[in-house]
């Protein structure tokens, strides 16, 4: 998926959120190697400094690992992936019963729709 | 982190108007800065005075510590907001004027460059439209291995497309011992490569940060707090 930047959140944020995203759906596999800063830099079309900070956010997560020698690699810890994953689909839950109570639908009704949806 | 550029105390004025009042500005390293203002706001008098086209009433410049000069010409990289080439050159003959000029001009970048952009090296000048004249222009200040690219409104005369590719070939000629400063009202289109923005108002600078942080605090783009900034007050309903 390519990176969709939108106009209120800090940049890096977004990024890092989506990078997360990357690894979680395995598009990143677990152990193989990150793209390096340039080239994400170049892909999103954004400023290397800002890849960069979104990027330490992922060190920080524990989800990639910097070698001196062979550059940064996704981490192969399963349990970090899974939860992060766990994380993402929370926040977005969380997401979209605010938008359905900004539609007038408290959480029963929303989850009804979520049934249906089904 | 070593400081490439810095303004202290800079005036200047034209007759009664003052075009830039008491800028106070450091450029470190490997920044890509935006330069934003309205028309008017006194962005290209700052850059001419970086390049030694023009002079301050009072304060001072320093590159590298250097005065602008010859011996700053030779690691800054100038787009001035006019083209100033002979309309009876070709492409070729202004690639061989810049190569000649400058040491650290890159001909495999340009080459690239012209490759990427459609630039054909027999094309005479005289007959290139107003938007790949000033490709062309952006070609060679690019070309250049140089310590600070100085671009006045880059991206004003060009497709979206092309702007994509002045944008990306910005980001990826990033160096960590070059800058990038831009002036630009175009901000949307330049927010995500800045590292900072500076916002020149009167002469004045009224704002400077990281676009991080102004997303932070406020909530909103750089362009939209540009917009609200400096809207137009409609006072009587009509035009002024």
């Amino acid at each position: 998926m390519d990176f969709q930047l939108n106009n209120a959140l800090p940049i890096w944020k977004q990024l890092a959120e989506q990078l997360k995203e990357r690894i979680v759906t395995g598009e990143y596999p677990a152990g193989t190697h990150f793209p390096t800063v340039r080239d994400l830099a170049a892909e999103a079309g954004v400023n290397p400094n800002t890849m960069q900070r979104a990027m330490v956010q992922l060190e920080n997560d524990g989800l990639i690992i910097t070698n001196r020698t062979s550059g940064r690699v996704v981490t192969d810890d399963r349990k970090i992936i899974d939860s992060t994953r766990t994380l993402l689909a929370l926040e977005r839950t969380d997401r979209f019963f605010k938008d359905m109570k900004a539609l007038g639908y408290n959480s029963d009704a929303a989850l009804k729709f979520v049934k249906e949806g089904m | 982190m070593s400081e490439l550029l810095r303004c202290s105390a800079l005036s200047r004025s034209f007759g009664s108007l003052k075009a830039l009042d008491n800028i106070n500005l450091k450029i470190e390293a490997g920044k890509i800065v935006g330069l934003l203002g309205p028309n008017g706001a006194g962005k290209t008098t700052l850059l001419k005075m970086m390049n030694g086209l023009l002079q301050p009433d009072s304060g001072e410049i320093r590159i590298c510590e250097m005065k602008p000069g010859v011996e700053t010409k030779k690691i800054v990289s100038y787009l001035p907001d006019k083209m100033y080439f002979a309309d009876w050159m070709r492409v070729r003959d202004i690639k061989e004027l810049f190569a000649d000029f400058y040491t650290d001009f890159d001909k495999s970048k340009s080459t690239e460059m012209c490759r990427v952009l459609g630039l054909d090296d027999g094309q005479l000048i005289r007959t290139l439209s107003k938007g790949t004249k000033e490709k062309m222009q952006l070609m060679l200040v690019m070309s250049r291995n140089a310590r600070l690219y100085l671009l006045d409104e880059p991206i004003g005369g060009v497709d979206p497309a092309t702007r994509d590719f002045i944008l990306k070939t910005i980001i990826t000629n990033y160096a960590e011992n070059s800058s990038v400063l831009i002036s630009t009202h175009l901000i949307s289109d330049v927010e995500q490569v800045l590292d900072e923005v500076v916002f020149l108002q009167d002469g004045r600078i009224t704002l400077q940060d990281t676009v991080d942080n102004i997303r932070e605090k406020n909530g909103e783009s750089v362009d939209s707090l540009f917009r609200t900034m400096f809207k137009f007050e409609n006072k009587t309903g009509g035009e002024e």
